[in-house]
């Protein structure tokens, strides 16, 4: 019990860090750091199958992701400075009193449907693969030609665009 | 295993959820906000796994499975989208892309 | 024979198409030969018909021609059919005729205009109007030439359009005819709801039976018809226009101004004759009007520079004596002074045109001067016309025209010794100006030396005119010269003949030989006035009456600055007070509201994520508490 509330809480102090960094990469180790917690948190919840995906997946690969395009976009010490200058403390007082609303008014939501939790139940690997390749069948195709759309965007996207010019222009950059 | 009170894990989706949506107003570089969504994605995923725990099925689980891989497609896509934001405007400034204006 | 009816009307309508529509792509040549042909052929067939009509007459003295159903609406039932009886006959004669002659002197006349073909289709659109006019069986077809001929006038008026002072002249020609033909177009409908045809011959079988002698109906129908015929023959008040109206070409002040449009109005009175004569208060009308008009134009004609002013007061002034023998009752009186009016009108206008041409287009008459040598067929033949006009006795036709309707005048039973005195001292005026407009323009010192002599498309259609200007007269003699009634004998079989108070055959002859007699005093004292002395004008001219006389009688006796004053910069005030248009702000505010709101709103769409993210949290917020409270 106690260690859902430790692991909780390092989750969310390790995400407050991440979105006050002024240096990506601190950011983006705090966010390993975040997701980790979240996974200890799922396993705790009787999830094992959910945590290690997110281990693996979310910490793993898409974390490895933003590093490199990090690298990509030479995010590092020199940056910080334009980051210190766009960090502006007045500019959270909104955002956060927007937060501070909404948390009150799901927090009121959550309580107002109090609802007792079955004993710890483990759902594991088994239950889900099963159930995946049962009812959900159509969900994993989609999600199949989804990610086969993320690989061709990405690809467009990342591509060097190169300017071909028409041959008589050409002419007149030779001359 | 532990006994968790379903509204203590709801409010912690919550909480995560918030933080991402503070970080996703305030800051202005592209690649922050872009890490902000993938903390409210991750903290929606934490609310799914906690209902599936409080009923004892699968299904939240094959729900954060496809948040999963939602969100690499997306990452993948918007990444490369950054990439191209800074080879066009040579700055990571969001409130540059403003063309839309008016 | 009245198959031809419908193919003289439409020959010059198949030219205008022809020339509209192609004009642009035919060399010069062919559009004078299209062009003339068209009204060539007319004239022949009118000239065949009028024969065959005068020589083998029909059931009734006339020609009916139905050709298809226009409109039946109600109960309104129009066709286009044509009646043609000794009336129109006349005027179909001397429209083709001296449009014909018109046209071929317009060849070379307008020879090297770019607007070459335009010019002619638009008097070939002018000439078949005109026929439809003087054809037509039932009102509103006659109300359709009668437009067709006011457009022509207004395009042909601004022909040379660059020059935006003839735009204003065409448009001031338009307007006050405009006011006219609303007048007519009211008579129209009056007729329609009292007659229920708009036919014209059942019209006039049936008033004599609904309406009684001096019955209101009749004379508000008559005053209105009245009302359109002053506008188109430029009679008072509407006759400030035709002076103006010169700044168009020769041709077309011959054709329009002096020959056929202005004379629309005295044919509408012949034609509706029937309802003149039930209301006598109207009949009475056009007689003052017409005097009135032709003592007001005799007098400016007198004091004019441009020697087509002259000649357009003098339109004014004949038209006025047209006028005047309808409203005593002279009928064939005034279409006979019609007749001869046209022919030498038309010619006096063709040779003021031939000699401006020549002198570099001046139109002062006191620049040119010593002409008569140096241009002699045009001097004969505007000799001749200026003789017809001012009523030289016994040789022009004019005399015996104007003879006549001061001899009916004098002696009718509507008439007087009045109107007679003062249409007397008309026709000395006249006589004046014409002597004056002569003595000045072709005799004295050479002015402008003229360019070069005017060739045979302009000489021989002047020869011709100034022989009919001669000659035309002695169809129609008085009793105590032959009394030969050739005219008014083919013209009775129409309308009716006067009625005169018994007076003997030496008053007759009495009269003639005053007005001989006046006419040729006022060419001497126009001899002694213009050429011996002319000093003894000038200094009238100098002193404090003669220039407020000058000035005066030059400007048409002040009615352009009074309808100027009256209507026309009330007008002009209202609508730059209204330039914001504030009927339109309307429309306009709506508009303008929301443009406003657009730029309100817009403010919200200013491109930047964090901002639209922002509005989606709060919407998020607003739904959740709704939620919550409902």
């Amino acid at each position: 019990m106690v260690l859902f509330y430790i692991a909780a809480f390092v989750a969310v102090v390790s995400t407050f860090m991440v979105i006050t960094r002024l240096n990506a990469v601190h950011a983006l180790v705090y966010l390993v750091v975040s997701l980790l917690s979240v996974a200890v948190t799922f396993y705790l919840l009787g999830a094992p199958f959910a945590a290690a995906l997110e281990v693996i997946i979310y910490a793993g690969a898409i974390m490895v992701l933003f590093i490199f395009v990090v690298m990509m976009l030479h995010l590092g010490d020199k940056s910080v400075a334009q980051e210190q200058a766009w960090f502006n403390l007045s500019m959270w007082i909104g955002p956060g009193i927007l937060s501070l609303i909404l948390f009150v008014e799901i927090f009121y939501l959550i309580l107002s449907n109090p609802n007792e939790s079955r004993g710890q139940v483990v759902v594991d690997a088994r239950q889900v693969g099963i159930t995946l390749y049962g009812p959900y069948i159509i969900a994993v195709e989609l999600a199949a030609v989804l990610l086969m759309a993320g690989i061709v965007g990405a690809y467009y996207l990342g591509k060097e665009k190169t300017t071909v010019l028409h041959r008589f222009l050409k002419k007149q950059e030779d001359g | 295993m532990v006994e968790v009170p379903l509204t203590h894990g709801l409010v912690l989706a919550v909480i995560l959820f918030l933080l991402g949506l503070v970080g996703l107003l305030t800051r202005r570089n592209i690649f922050f906000m872009m890490m902000s969504v993938e903390i409210m994605l991750n903290a929606a995923g934490l609310a799914f796994i906690v209902g599936s725990s409080r009923w004892a099925e699968a299904d939240g689980q094959l729900m954060f499975i496809f948040i999963l891989s939602m969100a690499a497609a997306e990452v993948a896509v918007g990444l490369a989208l950054i990439l191209r934001f800074y080879k066009e405007y040579d700055t990571l400034d969001a409130d540059a892309a403003s063309k839309m204006k008016g | 024979m009245v198959d031809l009816v419908p193919v003289i009307v439409l020959l010059p309508l198949v030219i205008f198409l022809l020339l509209a529509f192609f004009g642009h792509r035919l060399s010069t040549s062919v559009i004078a030969v299209l062009a003339v042909s068209g009204t060539f052929i007319s004239t022949i067939l009118t000239l065949v018909l009028g024969w065959s009509f005068l020589s083998s007459p029909p059931e009734g003295f006339f020609l009916a021609a139905h050709l298809w159903e226009w409109m039946s609406a109600g109960g309104l039932s129009v066709a286009i059919s044509f009646h043609l009886d000794t009336l129109s006959l006349v005027f179909m004669f001397v429209i083709t005729f001296v449009g014909f002659l018109i046209l071929v002197y317009s060849t070379e006349f307008m020879q090297g205009d770019e607007g070459y073909a335009r010019f002619f289709a638009y008097i070939n659109l002018f000439i078949a109007s005109m026929l439809i006019l003087v054809l037509a069986d039932n009102l509103l077809l006659m109300y359709l030439g009668w437009e067709g001929v006011g457009l022509c006038s207004y395009l042909l008026i601004g022909f040379w359009y660059q020059d935006p002072a003839n735009g204003y002249a065409a448009r001031k020609a338009f307007i006050m005819t405009r006011i006219g033909d609303t007048a007519l177009i009211i008579g129209l409908l009056l007729m329609f709801m009292e007659f229920d045809t708009l036919n014209i011959a059942e019209i006039l079988a049936a008033a004599p039976s609904k309406w009684a002698q001096g019955e209101p109906t009749a004379t508000l129908a008559a005053f209105l018809l009245l009302g359109g015929a002053i506008g188109k023959s430029a009679q008072l008040p509407l006759q400030t226009w035709l002076p103006d109206a010169m700044a168009g070409p020769s041709p077309v002040s011959a054709l329009i101004h002096a020959a056929t449009m202005v004379t629309a109005g005295v044919y509408l009175i012949a034609r509706t004759h029937t309802i003149f004569e039930l209301a006598p208060m109207a009949q009475q009308a056009v007689a003052i009007i017409g005097t009135a008009t032709l003592l007001l134009a005799g007098f400016s004609a007198l004091v004019q520079k441009d020697i087509k002013r002259v000649l357009a007061y003098s339109t004014m002034s004949q038209i006025g004596y047209m006028f005047l023998a309808l409203g005593v009752g002279a009928w064939s009186a005034g279409i006979f002074h019609f007749m001869i009016h046209a022919f030498f009108k038309a010619l006096l206008f063709l040779g003021a045109g031939a000699v401006i041409l020549v002198v570099h287009h001046e139109h002062n008459m006191f620049k040119m001067g010593g002409l008569y040598k140096k241009l002699p067929v045009v001097f004969w033949t505007f000799l001749i016309a200026s003789a017809s006009l001012a009523a030289l006795p016994l040789v022009s036709a004019g005399f015996y025209s104007k003879d006549l309707i001061l001899w009916e005048v004098f002696a009718s039973e509507s008439g007087g010794t009045t109107l007679w005195l003062l249409a007397f001292a008309g026709a000395f005026i006249t006589a004046l100006y014409t002597a004056r407009m002569v003595l000045v323009t072709f005799f004295g010192k050479t002015g402008i030396e003229p360019t070069n002599r005017p060739g045979p498309r302009i000489a021989i259609p002047l020869v011709i005119l100034a022989v009919l200007s001669l000659a035309g007269g002695f169809i129609e003699l008085p009793h105590s010269m032959g009394h030969i009634q050739l005219f008014s004998g083919i013209i009775h079989h129409t309308l009716p003949p006067v009625t005169l108070r018994g007076l003997s055959a030496s008053s007759e002859l009495i009269l003639q030989i005053i007005t001989g007699l006046s006419c040729l005093v006022a060419i001497a004292l126009a001899y002694l006035l213009y050429r011996r002395n002319t000093a003894l004008v000038n200094n009238f001219k100098q002193t404090g009456l003669g220039a407020w006389l000058h000035s005066f009688w030059n400007s048409g006796w002040g009615f352009d600055s009074v309808y100027q004053a009256l209507l026309v910069n009330p007008v002009v005030a209202l609508s730059r007070i209204n330039k914001n248009d504030v009927i339109d702000l309307i429309s306009v505010g709506l508009s303008e509201v929301l443009a406003r709101t657009n730029r309100v709103m817009v403010t919200t769409q200013n491109g930047k994520i964090r901002w639209y993210m922002t509005v989606i949290v709060i919407g998020a917020i607003i739904t959740i508490t709704i939620s919550i409270l409902i």
